[in-house]
Formats: C-alpha cells, sequence, structure tokens
C-alpha cells in the first residue's frame, strides 16, 4: 500500500484511483454553501449558464449570515433573491438569527471526514475540522456546481504541520494558527494544503480545531484539514453523523514540507493591524489603548470561545471607555450559552449581545468603529476597512486575550485573570 | 490575445478587501456602481486615475483573503484590461478567470507606475515598453486558458454545458 496525505486519500475515495499531486481533476462535490455576500451573484451566474433546476438542491445550502439581520434596503432585496431562489429551487435556507455559516454546516452534519466541500466563502477551509476537504470558491463556481453537481480541482501538495507539546494556560489554538501565520507569512502555503499532526491534537477539542482550520486560508492554504479521531467521532454523532470513518496521518506520506511548533514556549499572540501575519508575543506589544473588543465570529464564537471569555469576565466590569460586543456563531450556541447562564454573566460584565451572524467582522453593521479607533477583535481578519472603516485599528487575538483587554482598556495578558 | 496599458503599481497581498470593500458589496449586484469604490480604502479616489485598458501591476499574492468574485468583476468594470503579478492567491485566481479577466504571472519588480505595457498571452511574454526590457510569463495551465478563451465559466459551461477539461 502506498502512502498518502491526507487530501490525497479523500480524493481517491471520490476518483476511484490514485490521483497525482498537481493533476486536474472534476469530482462530485459532497455538498456546497453560499452565503449572502457570494448567493446574489451565484443565482444571477445560475442563470446566465442557462440555469433552470439546481441538480441536488439537498446538497446545497445558502445562510444569511453576513447582514443579518439586513442593515439596508440593497441588502433586504439580495436577500430576498436568495429566499425566492431557495423557495423555488427547494434549496435549504438558514434565514437571519440561524447563525454562520461556517458553525451552521458542520452542526447540521453536512460535513464529515472524506467529503469534498465548496462555498462561496474563503473561511469554507473551517470543515477541515472534521476530516473534510472543503475550501472556497466563487460565486460562478458554485453556480457551476448548482447546475452540474461537479467542480474541478488541481490536487495540491500538503504541508505537515506537527503541533508538539503541551498548551501552556491562557494560549489556545488562536495563538497557535496566529502563530502559524507568523512563521509561514500570507501566503506560505499558497495552492497547499496543510496537514495538521502531533500530540497537540489532543488537547483541542473540535471547537477549538475549527478556528485552526478556518484560518487556513490567511496563509493562503486551500485547506487545513486535522485527521479523525475520538473527539471528532463524539462530535460528529452528536451532530447526526453516525458512520464516521477512519482518516489518519501517514508519516511516509510525501509531504511537500513539514512545519514543526513547539506549543510549549507560546505566549498569546496578537495580529498588528493591518496584516494577520504581522504577528507579535503579547509582551512585546507594549501599551496599546482599546475602544472596542468583539468576541464573535466563524473563528471564534463557538461555546468554548464564550466560556473562555466568562471565565474572564464573571463578577467584573469592563473599562468604561470600552465596548464589548458578543455575537454567537449559532443560535444552537446562543441558546446553550443562555441556559449556563454565559450570556447574562457577559451581559452584566458590559457586554452588547448582538444575533448570531457576521456582522462586525466584515463591516456591514452592528459595531463599525469610529476613526482612529482600535478594536481587539476574534475575528480571522484585520485588514484595512474590514470593520467598515478604514481609519480604524484592527488586532486580531483569543477570546481570552480580547476579554482581559476589555477589562483594562489596554491590550493585556490574560494569563494574569487565570 | 494581446493587451495594451499603462500600470497602475500597487504593493504585495492586496486582498480582495481593498480591491472591493465589504461595506459596498454587499448591497448592490451592479459591479459599474461597485467599481467607483476599487481600491478606495488603500488609495481613495483610485477610480479617477483609471483609464480604459490600464493594468493592474502588484507583488505576491494578489487578491488574497475573501472570495468575493465581485473583487475581478470590479476590476474589469473599471475598464481595466489585465492584472500583472508576481504571485496570485488562488480563490482569487480563478474567480479572475471565470470571469475572462487575463492574469498574468510574473516578475514585477523593475515594473513602475505609469510604464506603458504590452502583454502577449499566445507568446507568454510582457515588453515594458517605456523601459524597454521584456518579462516572460508562468503560462496559465491548460484548462484555465481555455476557460480564458471560452470567455469564462458562464460561457465555458453554455458551450459544453459542464466542465470540459480535455
Amino acid at each position: 500500500m502506498s502512502h498518502k496525505t491526507l487530501t490525497e486519500k479523500i480524493f481517491e475515495s471520490h476518483l476511484g484511483r490514485e490521483p497525482k499531486i498537481g493533476e486536474v481533476v472534476v469530482v462530485d462535490v459532497d455538498f456546497a454553501m453560499g452565503q449572502d455576500g457570494t448567493s446574489p451573484l451565484a443565482i444571477q451566474k445560475f442563470y446566465e449558464m442557462g440555469g433552470k433546476k439546481v441538480l441536488k438542491p439537498d446538497k446545497i445550502a445558502l445562510v444569511i449570515d453576513h447582514g443579518a439581520p439586513s442593515p439596508n434596503e440593497g441588502f433586504s432585496n439580495l436577500h430576498k433573491l436568495m429566499r425566492d431562489f431557495a423557495y423555488e429551487q427547494g434549496v435549504r435556507l438558514f434565514d437571519i438569527g440561524s447563525g454562520i455559516c461556517h458553525q451552521l454546516i458542520p452542526e447540521y452534519g453536512f460535513a464529515g471526514p472524506y467529503d469534498i466541500i465548496v462555498g462561496a466563502d474563503s473561511h469554507t477551509c473551517t470543515y477541515g475540522a472534521v476530516g473534510a476537504f472543503s475550501t472556497g470558491i466563487g460565486s460562478s463556481e458554485l453556480a457551476a456546481v448548482m447546475l452540474s453537481g461537479k467542480l474541478w480541482f488541481k490536487i495540491p501538495a500538503s504541508i505537515r504541520v506537527i503541533l508538539s507539546g503541551k498548551l501552556p494556560t491562557g494560549v489556545y489554538s488562536k495563538d497557535i494558527v496566529l502563530h502559524l501565520a507568523r512563521l509561514i507569512g500570507a501566503d506560505g502555503a499558497t495552492y497547499k494544503a496543510l496537514e495538521f499532526d502531533g500530540e497537540v491534537i489532543d488537547q483541542l477539542s473540535v471547537d477549538a480545531r475549527f478556528t485552526i482550520s478556518n484560518m487556513a486560508v490567511e496563509v493562503g492554504a486551500k485547506a487545513g484539514i486535522f485527521p479523525v479521531d475520538e473527539k471528532t467521532r463524539v462530535w460528529l454523532r452528536e451532530h447526526g453523523r453516525e458512520t464516521v470513518k477512519d482518516l489518519s496521518i501517514d508519516p511516509q506520506a510525501k509531504y511537500e514540507s513539514t512545519i514543526e511548533i513547539d506549543v510549549s514556549k507560546l505566549e498569546p499572540q496578537i495580529a498588528l493591524p493591518h496584516r494577520v501575519d504581522s504577528v507579535k508575543n503579547i509582551s512585546e506589544v507594549g501599551e496599546v489603548p482599546i475602544h472596542q473588543g468583539f468576541i464573535g465570529t466563524c473563528t471564534n464564537g463557538r461555546l468554548e470561545d464564550l466560556e473562555i471569555a466568562t471565565k474572564i469576565l464573571e463578577g467584573k466590569q469592563i473599562d468604561p471607555k470600552v465596548r464589548l460586543i458578543v455575537g454567537c456563531a449559532s443560535k444552537s450556541i446562543y441558546l446553550e450559552a443562555m441556559k449556563r447562564g454565559i450570556i447574562e454573566t457577559l451581559i452584566n460584565a458590559g457586554a452588547t449581545v448582538i444575533p448570531p451572524g457576521c456582522g462586525p467582522c466584515v463591516g456591514t453593521h452592528a459595531g463599525v468603529p469610529s476613526d482612529g479607533e482600535n478594536v481587539i477583535s476574534t475575528a480571522n481578519r484585520n485588514f484595512k476597512g474590514r470593520m467598515g472603516n478604514n481609519k480604524a485599528f484592527i488586532y486580531l487575538a483569543s477570546p481570552a486575550t480580547v476579554a482581559a483587554s476589555c477589562l483594562t482598556g489596554k491590550i493585556t495578558d490574560p494569563r494574569r485573570y487565570l | 490575445m494581446i493587451i495594451r496599458g499603462f500600470a497602475h503599481k500597487l504593493g504585495d497581498d492586496i486582498n480582495t478587501d481593498y480591491i472591493i470593500s465589504g461595506k459596498y458589496k454587499f448591497k448592490t449586484l451592479d459591479m459599474k456602481e461597485l467599481a467607483q469604490h476599487i481600491f478606495e480604502d488603500i488609495e481613495p479616489d483610485f477610480i479617477k486615475k483609471i483609464k480604459p485598458g490600464d493594468i493592474i501591476v502588484a507583488g505576491k499574492n494578489f487578491g488574497c483573503g475573501s472570495s468575493r468574485e465581485q473583487a475581478p468583476l470590479v476590476i474589469k468594470n473599471a475598464g481595466l484590461s489585465a492584472v500583472v503579478a508576481s504571485s496570485f492567491a488562488r480563490i482569487f485566481y480563478r474567480n479572475a478567470i471565470n470571469n475572462g479577466l487575463p492574469l498574468v504571472e510574473c516578475d514585477t519588480s523593475n515594473i513602475e507606475d505609469g510604464d506603458e505595457l504590452e502583454i502577449n498571452l499566445e507568446e507568454g511574454i510582457v515588453k515594458d515598453i517605456t523601459k524597454g526590457f521584456q518579462i516572460k510569463i508562468n503560462p496559465l495551465p491548460p484548462f484555465m486558458m481555455k476557460l480564458l478563451q471560452d470567455g469564462g465559466l458562464v460561457e465555458h459551461f453554455k458551450k459544453y454545458g459542464g466542465f470540459s477539461i480535455e
């Protein structure tokens, strides 16, 4: 038996033969997704291509999350286009209040090991956390998938990322992936798949793995895939996936390169404006005043993230000069956080809770900063203007670091509260 | 295909948010309207500097970030004829070709803002007419060349009724 990367194994399961790295193949896509920034154009392209019926409506989901509820009439009209299309075509629509696409797709059991999933959103790579080959595409390609059920791929070479050591207190998966961006840069894995390995994986919950896979695209990667273990199996069963096949790293497979990160030595990491790979240890950042904190997004809006922040904020008050915005990644997370008293604790600490969705991260609504303000956010991007104002400055960090920074009004090491 | 125009030089890692900001792209499918805001967050009034046929020249990782297909569409609708960069991010790369926007991957370090360029896709050469040198292009993969020659993915689908990679 020959040795294969996770990517090769997944493509082999679809092709029925061994794939060659670099070859162009057309495969059946297991699931496809679009959001409200990309689906309207996909619908337009679908009709331009001569589309009449979506080939496999049960394999498509459209999600209204980037402006949910709608902040203006432009958005509203595009949402209507999506609703009408979904109704006519029998395609599943997640309307306002449902949550962020990248939480919903795995939560509803649409993602699992060996699946090939595409989404008209760059952070579709998130589902690599549960063993899928999933990647972002454009609107025309989503239209092509809706029409034909297929898409072309160039089989990427893989980079093995070995995470070794023991994760210190106050350091999380977000810090690992920010550190990876620091090491290899914003184009360090362009056209490649990242495949994660090493003893640290056992220490990471599935929620924590989603954070890492989510940011694979921030180093240019096509996918960021984790092997399947008992935690994956339990998580997938809880989310409606009964059969979960094994998917494990073969160290003898042909990896283009290997990156080793000893997490034992990591401190909390901060990405400085305006680049995701402009990352420093928190001890090197110096005094940076903070005007707004944001905990949420497809990167860090999950239950574990909210719990981490709550642990730091419980019984305390955020600095009166800081606004803290919290958005859950999905309705079910929101409900569970309410049941557990997390939402109450956060509101009592001074947080403002917004409906589940992308909102502030993409600058559409619900938390646009003013000129000259500094924002510390759990999101995945800090580009100039990303949050809707090109005169604001965005710092990226873990939920713990965001929570700690909101308490003091400046960028703060969360370890002093743990 | 021969493309001739003047260079607008940009830096490395120009992301799709910079090409067209999220605060505009969600509101409309009118690409002419969106084109008014091209590169606004990094260079206000960029649209006023563009003459039809001009060419974007950039460093590495052009088009990184969001998957928004509005990015190549806005570049086309602003009257720009091609993007020349030392490398491209993958989703933008596919989106551009899917919309018939020519992309040229080559060493751009010696091209300066305002240089007149001539791109010959068949011969695989970019000529800097102003400075009198030429650069070899890393050719498009055959299937992408076919998509570009078909005029993009919509036309490709109309022609073949699906993907035709042969």
